[in-house]
């Protein structure tokens, strides 16, 4: 017997959809100066933001994010059922410090940069059992960090190919909640790690399109709907080359999204001024993006339905020196006005 | 069609592949070489100016070439603590890697990010993340030929 | 004349290293580009192909990091010419002395001294 809330092979569906009933959204400088920079909730130009080294920075800025959050919610940490959190650090630790501060029960996530959607489905999964009425989802990336644990050392002379993205200096929040005001999460769909042989730790695009390809299409097969049900399909930072990809893996299988399908890592930066080439990448990428932008557009009236998916590349430092190739994952939560 | 999704997994690795390969862009490498071999040619021939200049000081030859190398290593460290190394390098590329500054510039960048993790398991011991795998094969195949005309002159 | 050949062959040898770091695959990091060009001249040094571009183009040919390869078996051919077997342990380090240490105190000290700005 198929269990009572899954519809086909990997989507589940919400009896009572959660709502995002409060974000906050905290990004660095170059974010700030990107097209979106006036959805952000609070801008920190230091990339240190006051601190001694740039992995402490990363945790203050996940908990500025998770603060102004439960602020604009008008809750306390104790209010707060559970914390779900994931960053790309060493065994996400900007995450569990932030948890340690924060003092609420936590669970530490991991899916690269898909972890904010992750988060939302398994927040969203937590509600609509039963076993939390409250439960705040956050994640955080810090280009520093990041280019410290899978590239090189920041001040080391390297020329940074085309196909290479920028990773986002900042941190998403919501709170999901079983009542209130906000969009609501009503389906989600759970990726399989998908490996089209792409090694390339300098073109995360090309190695996550097809996870995100597949993701798409299992939904739309899950569920039964069209690309037209959807006001917008958003990827979490496939980037340019990722998304064109991802766009013709689509049409092989028959679906066309054609101007509906966008990616965060593309709305994020703008490529000529700001030279970061393939565009935006890090867990926040797609975090900062849907906790400002995306849910502003949704509480506006101007978008009505939105599926998210937030895509990851999952390797880790040693990895791509084994020969291994990189798998992507991508995991998709429809977001809908209510 | 580009990758057909009905065929095998290493027919689909080979379509998808190709895909990435005709969608990803190249770098200019016309550009990039006329880089390098500006700031190239540049820093040689900074360096043949110390290099007549510690002669010109009455240094024997090995020893005006071991001065040479000092200068710009420091130059390069120097410029790398500043900041401005990773800047330059962005567009001269392998004009100032390959020469003997970016050997320094690949050891204190590694060393002054490891700053955070104390003085000897950071900035100690990533010093050589590049260094050591540098002088490794330096000193290896500098030891074979060694041992070579040791046995064989 | 030494001034043009030593900017000549030194921007042709970082050349080499640029038509390495754009044509090969991703696997070529930049660490991969600087053990290179010290293996490729301390072999070409070995079989006494380097030293005739030193006397072509002087810092031309010492300042790219083949220079440093041929430095280092340099070394060990005039240690085996001084004190035999014993030479071929002590010459290379012994040529390559000042610059090591250079690298390696400037670095430490640089790295003490300043914080990467990121």
């Amino acid at each position: 017997m198929p269990a009572a809330k899954k519809l086909g092979q990997q989507t589940v569906f919400f009896q009572n959809p959660p709502a995002i009933i409060a974000s906050g959204a905290v990004v660095g400088s170059k974010e700030a100066e990107g097209p979106l920079g006036k959805t952000f909730d609070r801008v920190i130009d230091d990339p240190y933001h006051g601190e001694k080294s740039w992995e402490r920075a990363e945790r203050r800025l996940l908990e500025d994010a998770v603060q102004i959050a439960l602020q604009k919610a008008n809750l306390s940490p104790q209010q707060v059922d559970f914390f779900l959190a994931g960053d790309l650090e060493n065994q996400t630790e900007a995450s569990a410090l932030a948890a340690r501060d924060l003092g609420m029960p936590y669970l530490g996530l991991y899916g690269a940069c898909s972890t904010f959607y992750e988060g939302i489905t398994v927040g969203a999964v937590l509600i609509d059992g039963g076993f939390a009425e409250r439960v705040v989802v956050a994640v955080s990336s810090h280009c520093c960090t990041a280019e410290k644990q899978f590239r090189f050392p920041t001040e080391q002379g390297v020329q940074r190919p085309l196909t290479q993205s920028w990773t986002v200096t900042g941190a998403g929040a919501v709170v999901l909640a079983a009542g209130g005001s906000g969009p609501v999460v009503t389906h989600a769909t759970i990726g399989k790690a998908i490996d089209l042989g792409q090694g390339d730790p300098s073109n995360f695009g090309a190695a996550m399109a097809p996870a995100a390809t597949d993701t798409i299409v299992r939904h739309l097969l899950d569920t039964g709907r069209g690309p037209k049900e959807y006001d917008l399909v958003v990827t979490g930072d496939l980037g340019i080359i990722g998304r064109d990809l991802a766009e013709e893996l689509l049409k092989d299988h028959g679906f066309d999204l054609a101007d509906r399908f966008t990616d965060c890592g593309i709305l994020i930066y703008d490529p000529q001024k700001q030279d970061t080439h393939a565009g935006g990448s890090g867990c926040a990428c797609s975090a900062v993006v849907t906790a400002g932008y995306i849910l502003q557009q949704i509480q506006a009236g101007k978008l009505q339905r939105v599926l998210g998916v937030g895509t990851g590349a999952l390797l880790n430092a040693d990895s791509p020196k084994q020969g291994e190739t990189i798998p992507g994952i991508g995991h998709a939560a429809v977001i809908e006005r209510r | 069609m580009r990758v057909d999704f009905t065929k095998p997994a290493g027919m689909q690795r080979k379509q998808y592949r190709d895909f990435v390969d005709g969608i990803s862009p190249k770098p200019n490498v016309l550009v990039n070489v006329v880089w390098a071999f500006l700031v190239g040619g540049l820093i040689a021939t900074i360096g043949q100016g110390l290099l007549t200049l510690f002669l010109a000081l009455g240094l024997p030859v090995l020893e005006a070439g071991a001065m040479t190398a000092v200068v710009l290593i420091f130059s390069a460290a120097l410029l790398t603590g500043l900041g401005v190394f990773d800047d330059i390098a962005k567009y001269a590329g392998a004009g100032v890697i390959v020469p003997i500054t970016g050997f320094a510039n690949a050891m204190v960048a590694q060393a002054m990010e490891a700053r955070t993790e104390g003085l000897v398991l950071g900035v100690g011991a990533r010093l050589f993340t590049i260094a050591g795998p540098v002088l490794v094969f330096g000193l290896v195949v500098a030891w074979l030929a060694g041992l070579f005309y040791f046995l064989f002159r | 004349m030494i001034f043009v050949m030593s900017f000549v062959v030194g921007g042709l040898i970082c050349v080499i290293g640029q038509l390495l770091m754009d044509l090969t695959s991703y696997k070529v990091t930049p660490a991969h580009i600087l053990v290179g060009f010290v293996t490729a001249g301390a072999i070409l040094s070995a079989f006494g192909l380097y030293q005739p571009l030193v006397e072509l183009a002087g810092a031309g040919a010492l300042v790219p990091l083949s220079g440093f390869g041929h430095t280092l078996t340099q070394g060990a051919i005039r240690g085996v010419e001084r004190d035999g077997l014993l030479g071929v342990f002590a010459g290379p380090l012994e040529a390559a002395a000042a610059g090591i240490t250079a690298a390696v105190v400037f670095g430490y000290f640089f790295a003490i001294l300043f914080r990467p700005k990121g």
